[in-house]
């Protein structure tokens, strides 16, 4: 229990997927101009990374680690190398699929959410935390945790950066800073204000 | 161009190809357009070596897989065109990966799982969807390997800067003399940190802005 606390705190504040693995920056710089998006698109990556990294390790532990075709009498085979192939289609397909079933049952949230499902298949923080999940040997309840987990710290970065975007409208910024120069700066101190919540351990 | 009196680097300019190259290194190739592509990397940048071999990856898969898509273009439907895409660039990614894994096997430790993100970087994907399918392969390829090393400049920029500053080395080796420690130098722990590379990038498209400005 104390580990699955763990790797759920270093995962929303310490080793954020966005403040320190640089994952996902493409929509956090396009879509965080404006409070209500962000916090969707936030939502919106939470729901996914909670399905998608779970599967992505049924599909790793079942039938790509070394030695994991034994079920079907193959001990020897290693399918690895095939991870990046099937992770990503895996994502596409249910991202997919997750945006047909709520176009189906509940078209408020599709109106919402919609507009960003397509936009989540190519952000790298979905395939990184796959991947990441992999390289640090999780079991499947640490992978779940993991997935919401940093699903919410990608969340909390981009919400805080439009709240921090609407205030920085009103700043007398110098001209050549303007723009994409000092979102990349306030990045920058969010990161360090995250970084403070290392002196949390367990 | 044969039969013509031209200067044979006049002729080279006036080529298709010269211009495209030239489009790439210089005037499509802002740092805050490449940002985007470069961001997914940024992680490697702690060390120069780690940012060179990302690059040479990254080149390499962008300029294979332009080239790829450019021979297939005839045979791609419109419709699945993107998995199509997807498809050939995992591909090589893969085998990049590989190649790493067997003979750079302590750098592809440190790669973890950038190497692999390459799938998702924008640029790859740009190229192949916004030059490959119309251009033939000769030409992709070499638009590839130009906006490769675009990506690169910037990579291993922000990487020499954060080496230096870091933990005042390049490439491994101490540069920074042992007087000037002496005098109370000491190395900016902030740069080896995350945070370090969002502020490196910010100041380094303030001075382009600055100069871009003046030559103006």
């Amino acid at each position: 229990m104390e580990n699955l606390i763990n790797i759920a705190l270093n995962s929303v504040f310490v080793g954020n997927i966005l403040l320190a693995y640089f994952l996902g920056m493409c929509s956090f710089l396009a879509v965080s101009k404006n409070m209500q998006t962000a916090a969707g698109l936030g939502v919106a990556v939470i729901f996914v990374l909670a399905i998608t990294t779970p599967v992505n390790w049924l599909i790793y532990s079942f039938l790509l680690a070394p030695g994991a075709l034994a079920w079907v009498g193959l001990p020897d085979l290693n399918l690895s190398y095939l991870k990046l192939v099937l992770f990503i289609a895996t994502i596409a397909a249910i991202v997919q699929a997750v945006e047909m079933v709520i176009d189906r049952y509940s078209p408020a949230l599709y109106t919402a959410l919609g507009v960003f499902l397509p936009l989540i298949t190519v952000n790298c923080a979905i395939l990184g935390a796959s991947l990441f999940m992999v390289e640090r040997n999780y079991t499947f309840s640490e992978t779940i945790v993991y997935g919401i987990g940093s699903g919410s710290g990608w969340a909390l970065a981009i919400i805080s950066m439009a709240a921090i975007q609407k205030k920085l409208r009103y700043a007398d910024v110098p001209e050549g800073l303007q723009g994409f120069a000092i979102n990349m700066i306030t990045t920058g101190l969010m990161a360090i204000g995250f970084m403070l919540f290392a002196g949390i351990s367990l | 161009m044969n039969g013509t009196t031209a200067k044979p680097l006049t002729a080279l300019r006036r080529t298709q190809t010269y211009r495209d190259i030239a489009r790439a290194l210089w005037e499509a190739n802002p740092v805050s357009k490449q940002i985007l592509g470069i961001c997914s990397s940024l992680a490697v940048t702690v060390q120069l070596q780690t940012a060179i071999v990302m690059s040479i990856a990254l080149t390499m898969v962008v300029a294979l897989s332009s080239m790829a898509i450019s021979m297939l273009r005839q045979w791609i439907p419109r419709n699945i065109r993107i998995i199509a895409e997807v498809a050939v660039i995992a591909t090589l990614v893969i085998i990049a990966d590989e190649i790493l894994k067997a003979f750079l096997y302590d750098i592809s430790k440190q790669l973890s799982v950038f190497v692999g993100l390459i799938i998702t970087n924008c640029i790859v994907l740009g190229r192949a969807e916004g030059y490959a399918l119309s251009n033939p392969p000769v030409r992709s390829f070499m638009d590839g390997i130009a906006n490769g090393i675009g990506y690169s400049s910037i990579l291993i920029g922000v990487a020499f800067l954060r080496e230096l500053l870091g933990s005042g080395k390049l490439l491994g080796y101490p540069v920074i003399p042992e007087a000037l420690y002496k005098a109370g130098y000491v190395n900016n722990g902030l740069m080896v940190l995350a945070p370090g590379a969002f502020i490196v990038i910010g100041l380094f498209v303030w001075l382009e802005h600055t100069l871009l400005k003046k030559s103006r």
